[in-house]
């Protein structure tokens, strides 16, 4: 069984159904709306940042989350999923050409949303020089798709250890927008841990110095290989579990 | 071919399959009989290797499931109907199974006319009757053109034409020499299609034989007798020790233990006239409920029948 032909009929899942569609329709069209509003609510005549004109990807990221568990959780609600390992007893391989269509997916969706806000930024603030000039524009912007890609490889894996809708989408909203920013609220330690956790540090890769992170240990780069590395890490508990468990 | 050897499965403290081993020939209708809950689908997932057993194996044409090399091309399987998503078209389901295993485009469409669904196949899945959702169930399970079938109960709750298909159906694919293990919980069902029968109590194997063994040794026969001299021939038994009853609303006589033949002979002898001689089955429902009596996961306590049959005088 060729990896294409499992891509092949994973991408005929995803987009054979209209959820996904939405999801990657809002994911592309939140963060440019975010864009125009900040610009809209900018100053004319004080020039704008890349980073603050990118700020809207978190509102992307939630719906690549979204649409990376739901990939996974309506195979289980539906019981499509036994009928997958049926087809490819093997299971990881038929995982991970879900795994890698939905990721791909998601950079592609990340790409364009980071992209689209800057042209719509540039055209409405004329007065801010937005380019991609320096390594933090780059980043701010180009590594919004990196970004999208291990969120929804992370999303993947919540959705095979929980293997339910609600329960999976709680987790996946309610971690990286309350739990990741309330660490540095812990005593003594909250500052130093909060650094570590995936979603602030793939903030840091993004922002850089402007990231809630007041005295990083990781280099931006860093940052992002974490981020990827806890994502693949997760992911592969995910496969060993769902090998494991009865379909 | 499905050989499986010690198979069992246990949940918690709860065993589904308990050391089961029974084979499923080629080229015949093989039906996989036992009252609910004893343990049928718990037995085929475990067969395409969905469940995992706590011990023992199941092999496919001599390979574990997992061995298989596109495995939709050699057992194709039918478990429940329902196992589809809502929004998608029925070719769209049938077209991403068929992209698994390398399977044509143009043999989706092969299989969506085969089970009658050329239609209605861009139309969701989610709004199928169940009759359709059983045959796109059917057409899943077709769609590798395997030499094994496998199907899970597949007359539940289906309408008198969608049974009558579904029959048909079964049959014309042991007709082409192909392997088929169906599940029921109705013997009259499996007494209509299958050769071969794997009955199943409580996870346990009560009997593998061909249909035709089951009946004959799960069903007591009576010799059923209808003579004006009802009196005369019931004495005339009695003495040759069979076991005579009347049947109240008819006053016919109800001889068990015997053959026609002494019936016939025992009258001759005593100068009866017979109006009637004829062997009558237990039905196949009360034979199967005599071999599973205690096999029954969720027992009732039976309410007292009223009596149709006494003892004659």
């Amino acid at each position: 069984m060729s990896a294409v032909n499992l891509i092949s009929a994973e991408s005929i899942k995803l987009f054979s159904t209209r959820s996904p569609w939405w999801c990657n329709l809002l994911a592309m069209v939140l963060p440019v709306g975010f864009a125009t509003a900040a610009v809209l609510s900018w100053p004319t005549d004080v020039p704008i940042s890349v980073t603050e004109v990118q700020m809207g990807y978190q509102f992307g990221m939630m719906l690549v989350l979204v649409m990376a568990a739901l990939a996974v959780t309506t195979e289980y609600r539906f019981g499509t999923m036994r009928t997958t390992f049926q087809a490819v007893p093997g299971r990881s391989s038929a995982l991970l050409a879900k795994t890698a269509l939905v990721a791909g997916v998601a950079g592609l969706v990340g790409l364009v949303a980071a992209l689209g806000s800057l042209g719509v930024a540039s055209v409405l603030h004329p007065v801010s020089d937005l380019g991609l000039g320096t390594a933090d524009e780059l980043r701010a912007v180009l590594g919004v798709a990196p970004v999208f890609v291990f969120s929804a490889v992370i999303a993947v894996a919540v959705g095979l250890l929980v293997r339910q809708s609600a329960g999976a989408l709680a987790l996946l909203l309610v971690w990286p927008m309350l739990v990741e920013p309330l660490v540095s609220v812990i005593p003594t330690v909250g500052e130093h841990i909060q650094q570590w956790m995936p979603f602030v540090a793939a903030d840091h890769f993004l922002r850089g110095e402007r990231s809630m992170i007041a005295d990083p240990v990781l280099s931006p780069a860093m940052a992002l290989a974490y981020f990827a590395a806890v994502s693949v890490g997760l992911l592969a508990v995910a496969l060993v579990v769902a090998r494991r468990r009865d379909a | 071919m499905i050989e499986a050897r010690g198979l069992t499965r246990r949940y918690g403290n709860k065993v589904a399959v308990d050391d089961l081993s029974f084979s499923v020939r080629p080229g015949r209708v093989t039906g996989f009989l036992g009252p609910n809950g004893a343990g049928k689908s718990t037995t085929m997932r475990m067969i395409l290797g969905l469940d995992r057993p706590t011990s023992g194996t199941v092999r496919v044409n001599g390979q574990a499931y997992h061995e298989l090399d596109q495995p939709l091309r050699r057992i194709g399987a039918l478990l429940d109907a329902k196992w589809v998503h809502p929004n998608r078209s029925a070719r769209a389901h049938l077209r991403w199974l068929a992209r698994t295993n390398r399977l044509p485009d143009r043999r989706v469409d092969e299989v969506l006319e085969a089970v009658g669904l050329a239609a209605v196949a861009n139309r969701p899945a989610g709004g199928f009757s169940l009759g359709m959702s059983q045959r796109l169930g059917i057409a899943t399970a077709l769609l590798g053109d395997p030499e094994i079938l496998m199907f899970d109960e597949p007359v539940n709750g289906l309408d008198p034409e969608g049974i009558r298909w579904i029959r048909g159906f079964m049959r014309d694919l042991a007709a082409q020499g192909r392997t088929v293990f169906v599940s029921s919980h109705l013997l009259s069902e499996m007494a209509q299609t299958a050769e071969d029968l794997v009955v199943i109590g409580r996870g346990k194997l009560i009997s593998q034989c061909t249909t035709a063994e089951f009946i004959d040794n799960a069903s007591e026969s009576l010799v059923r007798v209808r003579t004006p001299q009802a009196e005369e021939l019931r004495a005339a038994l009695a003495r040759a020790d069979a076991e005579v009853r009347v049947e109240v609303e008819t006053g016919a006589l109800l001889v068990s233990g015997v053959t026609t033949q002494l019936v016939g002979e025992v009258a001759a002898a005593g100068g009866v006239v017979l109006h009637e001689l004829a062997v009558e089955r237990a039905s196949l429902e009360q034979a199967f409920m005599r071999l599973t009596d205690d096999a029954v996961e969720y027992q009732t306590t039976a309410l007292p029948a009223p009596e149709l049959v006494t003892a004659g005088r």
